[in-house]
């Protein structure tokens, strides 16, 4: 029971991070593409400035607890994705980096350095996250010892990448919507339209991931075994169409929100499926990663749960009024902090 | 180079340079937080400006930080995958623990003091710099209840093949948790009141804004004496503590090979470590090494020729970083006294002041070898006793982890280097113009 319980916040706590962290790594990756000059540049880091480093707070406390309550399952898929990982945390690095240090000297190939780093930092986390998510849903070749058979370009499969550009224009989207909100004038305009003119991409390749999960993972074993498990993939769905109607009545927030729910309920889909496994073996299922052989003893499963029942509405309530204290949208006042 | 050496080398070079940047986010918090708050009771515009010159320098110092945390929480995983499964009921759930009740208050605040100047009152603003300050300390205290459990292991019993929690409390109460988180804390204020009084009398010697770096300089100082006096105390008490608990660590900090009772403490060693001995002993303190890790001058200490070769962790470095720490910290005390007491006459003193611009980079080498102590004179255990390092690095490629080392080089050195760069160039263009704040 107690494992189950930390397997549903595993899974609740990695569907915050994308939820929240996912609209700053798509804007990031999508500055380029947004930003026809200096201010422009500037609005989308404030725009991402006060949250970015709060939200990624919640891809450490969803790896901690991994670590945490699912220590075995912790260091077999650590240690499995281990170049994949290493990627994801030089890119997160220079990615934070960028946010402190571009605005620090007034020269155009400084910022230039930065904003490159900014956006590598934004897209490759964003790849990254999706190509390690898919694989785990499809199951990744470990033995019985948990030791990894593969290298990275193991990872790099076609199911493994569709899931990488699935999470990327989640993501996109998400952010270009989180723009949309908190700029003005011809840059919102343009992230207004680039929320829309992605919009179609993602439903085709969600379309194919479905289809592709159905052929290459077991997934849907819980699937059918279970009718109540539909809700995600419904929600995740509804949520996905309601986020394209917000959008076309011009209801920013609302669209923001039923992406941020589109998120949720794609991590859940694939959560529910997974279970009771964490990191299924593709060599053989007896090897896999499950809620029972790899759980920590019931002692440190209650003491965590009583730390997060307490701490996690906390961070929750302090976390959402610095988002209503940041609410507004970005201002020239704003832009004269020579931060950025 | 095998997995284990290269992981090793991997994960000293990633904690060593956080470590370069965490001393200084905790200390200068405080700091600066004190600065915000006197502006906010007494309404004096320079305080202000205080606060927003050694927080913009916090705020380089502290990005750093942060994203170089990250990769030792993933390190574990990574790299140590045995260690983790077979601590992880118990590490695992400290490390969880800091995060939830510390690093999420800290970067969330860290965003609200930053942009929130003019959106919030100041009462308000002053709170969230008080709020990063907590919650970095208080994340240090769980970082360091974790490393401790990995120096004396309480709490736990072996269990299904691993470490398994039993008794929670008696692991972050542990008296070694205790007293090296005053110890590390404590080190790190020395760097900060240092690092303050440096960058201010560089600023004093050229007569700029003297009113306002005399206070901050007057700040450092008694924060510098407070802890260089209380760190070297509980310092002595840690010593105690490894004696009692460590004593191949004690030994190899002194390179005192021979068990024997009423044990001297030489002034000057050479250690020869291949041939089990000193090659040198000078100026010995008769009994001074017994009563300094007893308290009795006349009780037995063990040497590390009585300890078998393999379970000795290295006594050069061990010996040497020991040496280097506890030095510096003595002339820490020297020139925080003397700062203190010449801290109404600064702009007569040039030579003190030079000499204060000068050893800003010394507290930083004393942390740097009180880990070496710690973590080096810790081997060859990974968790004292219980896990060898050698039996816990990951199964993986020694091509990968190669890859990944060479690349740490490369990033780190490169951010080091535009972070120094940053911190001189904001630390010499000193505060914004009066002016300018008041416009605010
Ligand atoms: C002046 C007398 C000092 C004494 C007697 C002393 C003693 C010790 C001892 C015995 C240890 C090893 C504890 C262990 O293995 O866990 C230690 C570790 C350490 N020391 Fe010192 N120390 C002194 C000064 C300093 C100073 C001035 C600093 C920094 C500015 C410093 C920073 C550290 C750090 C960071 C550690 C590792 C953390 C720990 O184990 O507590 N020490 N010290």
């Amino acid at each position: 029971m107690l494992e189950t319980i930390w397997f549903v916040l595993w899974g609740l706590l990695w569907a915050v991070y994308f939820m929240l962290d996912g609209f700053d790594l798509g804007l990031g990756a999508l500055m380029p593409a947004l930003a026809k000059n200096e201010t422009d540049k500037r609005v989308i880091y404030h725009a991402m400035g006060p949250f970015w480093d709060g939200n990624e707070v919640w891809l450490l406390t969803a790896g901690g607890v991994t670590f945490a309550a699912f220590p075995a399952t912790y260091a077999v898929m650590f240690s499995s994705l281990y170049s994949a990982l290493m990627l994801l945390l030089f890119a997160l690095i220079l990615r934070g980096v960028a946010f402190e240090f571009r605005g620090k000297v007034d020269n155009p190939a400084w910022r230039g350095l930065w904003d490159a780093c900014l956006w590598l930092g934004s897209f490759l986390p964003a790849l990254l996250l999706g190509v390690a998510f898919a694989n785990i849903f499809m199951g990744i070749p470990f033995d019985a010892q948990g030791v990894y058979q593969g290298t990275l370009f193991t990872l790099l499969n076609p199911y493994g990448l569709l899931g990488g550009v699935l999470f990327v224009l989640l993501f996109m989207v998400h952010g270009s919507l989180w723009l949309a909100i908190k700029s003005d004038g011809e840059l919102a305009d343009r992230a207004q339209a680039m929320a829309k003119r992605l919009w179609p991409a993602l439903v085709i390749v969600a379309v194919v991931f479905l289809a592709a999960t159905w052929v290459s993972t077991r997934l849907w074993a819980n699937y059918l075994g279970n009718i109540a498990l539909w809700v995600f993939p419904l929600l995740a769905v509804a949520a996905l169409f309601a986020t394209r109607l917000a959008m076309a009545r011009g209801a920013w927030w609302k669209a923001w929100f039923a992406s941020a729910l589109t998120i949720a309920g794609c991590t859940f889909f694939g959560v529910a499926g997974l279970y009771p496994n964490l990191v299924p073996s593709s060599l053989d299922p007896a090897f896999s990663m499950t809620i029972s052989n790899s759980a920590s003893s019931p002692l440190t499963l209650k003491i965590m749960l009583g730390v997060a029942l307490v701490m996690v509405p906390v961070v929750i309530a302090y976390q959402a009024w610095a988002y209503y204290t940041f609410r507004h949208k970005v201002t020239e006042e704003d832009l004269a902090y020579e931060d950025y | 180079m095998d997995v284990l050496m290269l992981s090793r080398l991997q994960f000293a070079a990633a904690t060593f340079f956080h470590f370069l940047f965490v001393p200084l986010t905790l200390g200068l918090s405080v700091l600066v937080a004190i600065m915000e708050s006197l502006y906010v009771s007494r309404g004096d515009q320079d305080y202000k400006r205080m606060a927003q010159f050694w927080g913009k320098l916090f705020i380089i110092n502290f990005a750093i930080g942060v994203v170089t945390g990250i990769t030792l929480e993933f390190q574990f995983g990574t790299n140590w995958s045995r260690y983790s499964r077979y601590v992880g009921d118990i590490f695992g759930s400290l490390l969880a623990i800091e995060a939830t009740l510390a690093f999420f208050l800290e970067s969330t605040f860290i965003a609200v003091w930053i942009f929130g100047w003019k959106k919030l009152s100041p009462k308000m603003h002053a709170t969230a710099i008080w709020l990063v300050a907590l919650a970095s300390n208080v994340s240090a205290y769980w970082i360091l209840a974790a490393n401790s459990f990995m120096q004396h292991p309480v709490g736990y019993v072996l269990r299904n093949g691993r470490a398994e929690l039993d008794d929670f409390l008696a692991i972050i109460t542990q008296k070694w948790a205790v007293l090296e988180f005053v110890h590390t804390v404590g080190g790190a204020y020395i760097l900060a009141g240092f690092f303050v009084m440096g960058v201010s009398a560089w600023h004093i010697l050229r007569g700029r804004e003297t009113a306002l770096f005399t206070k901050s300089f007057r700040m450092a100082a008694v924060f510098a004496l407070v802890f260089a006096v209380f760190t070297a105390i509980n310092g002595d008490l840690s010593g105690k503590e490894v004696a009692e608990k460590q004593p191949s660590k004690l030994a190899a900090m002194e390179s005192h090979w021979r068990t024997q009772k009423a044990a001297p403490m030489y002034l000057l060693v050479v250690p020869d470590e291949k041939n089990a001995r000193n090659s040198l002993e000078l100026l010995p303190i008769p009994g001074a090494l017994s009563f300094l890790a007893f308290g009795d001058f006349s009780a037995e200490v063990k040497g590390l020729a009585d300890i078998p070769a393999a379970d000795r962790p290295p006594v050069l470095l061990t010996f040497l970083a020991f040496r280097v720490m506890v030095g510096l910290g003595t002339l820490f005390i020297v020139l925080a006294g003397l700062a203190w007491l010449k801290r109404k006459k600064l702009p007569q003193n040039r030579w003190l002041l030079t000499i204060l611009v000068w050893v800003i980079p010394l507290p930083y080498l004393a942390l740097q070898a009180g880990w070496a102590v710690a973590e080096v004179g810790r081997q060859p255990w990974i968790v004292w006793g219980l896990m060898r390092t050698a039996d816990a690095a990951s199964p993986i490629a020694a091509s990968q982890v190669a890859v990944s080392f060479a690349a740490f080089i490369l990033v780190y050195g490169l951010l080091g280097l535009a972070a120094f760069y940053l911190i001189f160039k904001y630390a010499r263009k000193g505060p914004a113009p009066l002016a300018a704040v008041e416009g605010r």
